[in-house]
């Protein structure tokens, strides 16, 4: 045996140890970012099951046209009655027993105040109900509903509830009066700074049509730039500094992109604040550089020997672009895409300068209305003062993380479509 | 190239069609009246055939300056502020074209100090917060000097305090709150020192310095604009003190307590009347201009100042807002209402 062969053998019980250590290591830290990814989402999914259900009350309503305020026979008048007095008298009539000012304030506390304007769409959707009585069911306040699914005793730290207020709220679970419904009012309805009218449609539309302006802008132009800067132009000192540009480009903070979209897109060309289009337009100026460099990796990777091969068949260099070249990159221009939609479905900071982090109820109804967006929504409801947030803060992340898992499996799939073996 | 240029010109000039059709009313500015401006406008646009109101919280000075740019549907028709409107942004706005201004004064929020309810309650004086919290204070001999602050817990700053560590969390520069305070903790706090309150006359920008400068070491933490974070993080420490608007602590009463200052309680009543020293009025600006071209700012100006949303037991009271009396309440409708402009 050789000196050297006696080396390697001696030394392989070391180099095995090593490698050993290595692996271990390896799966140590796999493991670790497993845990503190459970550990996230179970956090999340605790902290966001209550807002998906919320209580409500029966509650008896005598649609008297004199209590309204409106003529029986005018239906356009309708809308306009005064709910708020026939609400209150149809509370206190349930609870005869509770009488006083503050009493009957802090009993008139315990029902949400969108409730005045859920009778009135009751009625306005029923109009034959005018002059009868009938049960309607309105929300509960977030207190009382935080109340009721918290599981608590009065009088402990954490509650807002006060105990006279507490055995009414016994008195009406005990008759039955109040139900736990599943809340689809999350899913159907825009903003509110009452947590239990609180949705996420509003933002998640106005996620939605960013997203639309963004991928319609960035992706057309970033395959173009791409392709056109790999297969057709010279290499010369004009190109090399396009492509240092576009490398920092891709570096740049967001919040700069919010700047320059505020003095050219807003101030300069007029598009008006708050909206999807200018959100879109300030995005796509973000996710260019990512789409670009991904696109060119993946065009460069694919072999020169397809280019060759098409070229002696006497394709022409558009040909071989758009027709070989293009096709067989796909797959990973599709990633390079998503990993730049992902950025840019996650920004708040270049929106904050364009007017997007504001408080809008309606729902946008296309790229041009005021909109803000889902990780907005999440931190204006994380702002919020009022207590219920917190739980609809969480469903919220649990609705954004929805809406990235769809868009990535929609590009997982088109990629399976597009891959091609050679 | 041309066609581009062309496309990008139709693109603008279609999008100022559009933006001349504005159908709701835009609003910028504060992010301590955004709480109560929202609450309104969401009424507002249940209750109207109106578009809801569009909100920004773009702090006071940022709501100011865009509020300022001049009238035109591109720009706001209001601007909500936690303090009076400056006089250089008075005449900003006038530069600008924005000759004629409501102004409407809501009402009061309070600045709260406050701790976990698992600590007792504090009593401090305005000159000691201003003690445990600038960044220079005057030297303990009574000479009249400055040196870097030396205190590190309470008891040293005075005796009668807890020997608990000084630790306060609370807004950045940037917030309206952080200038309130300092405005009306610190500069009262230092007045309380007659060779400083001498200087104020002689060397403005020097009082500014000693007065308005934090203490930069880990006593004091800036926290950002997220009161709520403030709030969570005082009910796990229940050694830390914590700044923020009185409708936290409102809305967090379970957990935490407001610290008394100067020997009065940070209680609803108290800011009201104003015995409680540290609070500030909430005001809005309306461009006058824009009334009868923006849809629905008259009805939305009456819904703000009616009694149902600014009256003693209005709406806006239970989300924090310490109303005006009754009084000059029916004053400041009477002259938003007739869109009495606005004379600095």
């Amino acid at each position: 045996m050789s000196d050297s062969t006696q080396k390697v053998i001696n030394s392989l019980k070391k180099r095995h140890r090593k490698e050993k250590v290595f692996r271990a290591a390896g799966a140590t830290a796999i493991g670790f970012g497993f845990l503190l990814v459970f550990l996230l989402i179970t956090d999340i999914i605790t902290k966001a099951t209550p807002a998906f259900k919320q209580n409500w009350i029966a509650i008896e309503v005598d649609f008297q046209p004199d209590l309204l305020g409106i003529d029986g026979l005018d239906l356009t008048r309708l809308p306009k009655g005064d709910y708020r007095t026939v609400l209150r008298s149809a509370i206190f009539e349930m609870m005869p027993e509770v009488s006083g000012r503050r009493d009957k304030r802090s009993l008139f506390g315990l029902i949400s105040s969108s409730a005045e304007f859920e009778i009135r769409n009751h009625l306005v959707a029923n109009p034959a109900d005018l002059g009868k009585k009938v049960t309607v069911w309105v929300k509960v306040d977030d207190d009382v509903d935080s109340y009721l699914k918290d599981d608590v005793v009065v009088g402990e730290p954490g509650i807002r509830i006060s105990e006279k207020q507490a055995t009414w709220i016994k008195k009406w679970v005990d008759s039955e009066l109040i139900e736990s419904r599943w809340n689809s009012e999350f899913f159907s309805l825009g903003d509110s700074r009452e947590p239990e009218s609180a949705g996420v449609k509003g933002a998640l539309t106005g996620t939605f049509y960013t997203m639309l302006v963004t991928l319609v802008l960035s992706f057309p132009l970033g395959v173009a730039a791409a392709l056109y800067l790999e297969e057709f132009a010279p290499k010369n000192r004009w190109t090399d500094f396009i492509e240092v540009n576009i490398n920092n480009l891709a570096a740049v903070p967001s919040i700069v992109f919010g700047l320059l979209g505020l003095a050219v897109i807003i101030n300069i060309f007029g598009l008006p604040r708050s909206t999807p289009l200018v959100g879109g337009i300030v995005l796509t100026l973000m996710t260019l550089p990512t789409i670009i460099i991904a696109s060119r990796a993946s065009i460069k990777a694919v072999p020169p020997s397809i280019r060759e091969a098409a070229m002696g068949l006497g394709a022409s260099r558009m040909q071989v672009a758009f027709s070989h070249v293009l096709p067989l990159a796909m797959p990973g221009i599709i990633t390079g895409t998503i990993i730049g939609m992902a950025q840019a479905l996650g920004e708040t900071a270049p929106l904050l300068m364009i007017g997007m982090v504001a408080f809008i109820v309606d729902v946008p109804g296309g790229i041009t209305d005021p909109a803000t967006v889902m990780p907005v929504q999440i931190y204006l409801w994380a702002d919020s003062p009022e207590r219920a947030f917190v739980a609809k803060t969480s469903a919220a992340i649990l609705v954004l993380l929805g809406f990235l898992l769809i868009m990535n499996s929609f590009a997982a799939f088109m990629r399976k479509k597009f891959e091609k073996r050679w | 190239m041309k066609k581009l240029l062309v496309a990008l010109s139709m693109c603008a000039v279609s999008a100022n069609v559009m933006a001349a059709g504005r159908d709701a009313i835009n609003v910028v500015g504060s992010s301590t009246v955004f709480p109560f401006s929202t609450v309104v406008a969401e009424r507002f646009g249940k209750s109207t055939d109106f578009k809801t109101p569009k909100i920004e919280s773009t702090g006071t000075g940022g709501g100011m300056k865009l509020f300022c740019a001049g009238t035109g549907v591109n720009t706001p028709d209001m601007s909500n502020a936690s303090r009076r409107m400056k006089k250089t942004e008075f005449e900003m706005c006038q530069k600008n074209g924005v000759t004629s201004i409501t102004e409407v004064l809501v009402g009061y929020d309070g600045i709260v100090i406050s701790n976990s309810k698992e600590a007792s309650q504090m009593s401090v004086t305005r000159k000691e917060l201003y003690l445990a919290l600038a960044k220079e204070v005057p030297a303990k001999d009574g000479s009249e000097s400055l040196i870097p602050n030396p205190y590190k817990t309470w008891k040293d700053v005075s005796p009668a305090l807890p020997a608990n560590k000084i630790e306060v969390l609370g807004p950045p520069p940037t917030s309206g709150t952080r200038d309130a305070f300092v405005e009306l903790v610190m500069e009262s706090g230092c007045n309380s020192f007659g060779w400083i309150k001498a200087m104020k006359k002689k060397d403005k920008n020097k009082y500014k310095a000693i007065c308005h400068s934090v203490r930069e070491d880990q006593a004091y933490i800036e926290t950002g604009e997220n009161d709520n974070l403030i709030v969570q993080k005082l009910s796990s420490n229940p050694k830390a003190l914590g700044i923020f608007g009185f409708s936290f602590l409102d809305q967090n009463s379970d957990k935490l307590q407001g610290s008394k200052v100067d020997g009065k309680e940070p209680t609803f009543e108290a800011i009201a009347d104003g015995s409680y020293p540290v609070s500030r009025p909430l005001y809005f600006y309306v461009k006058n201009a824009h009334v009868g071209q923006v849809p629905g700012i008259k009805e939305f100006l009456d819904e703000f100042t009616s009694n149902a949303s600014m009256g003693d037991e209005g709406y806006l009271t239970d989300k924090g807002l310490i109303p005006l009396n009754k009084d000059k309440r029916e004053k400041v409708r009477a002259d938003v209402l007739a869109l009495k402009p606005l004379q600095l």
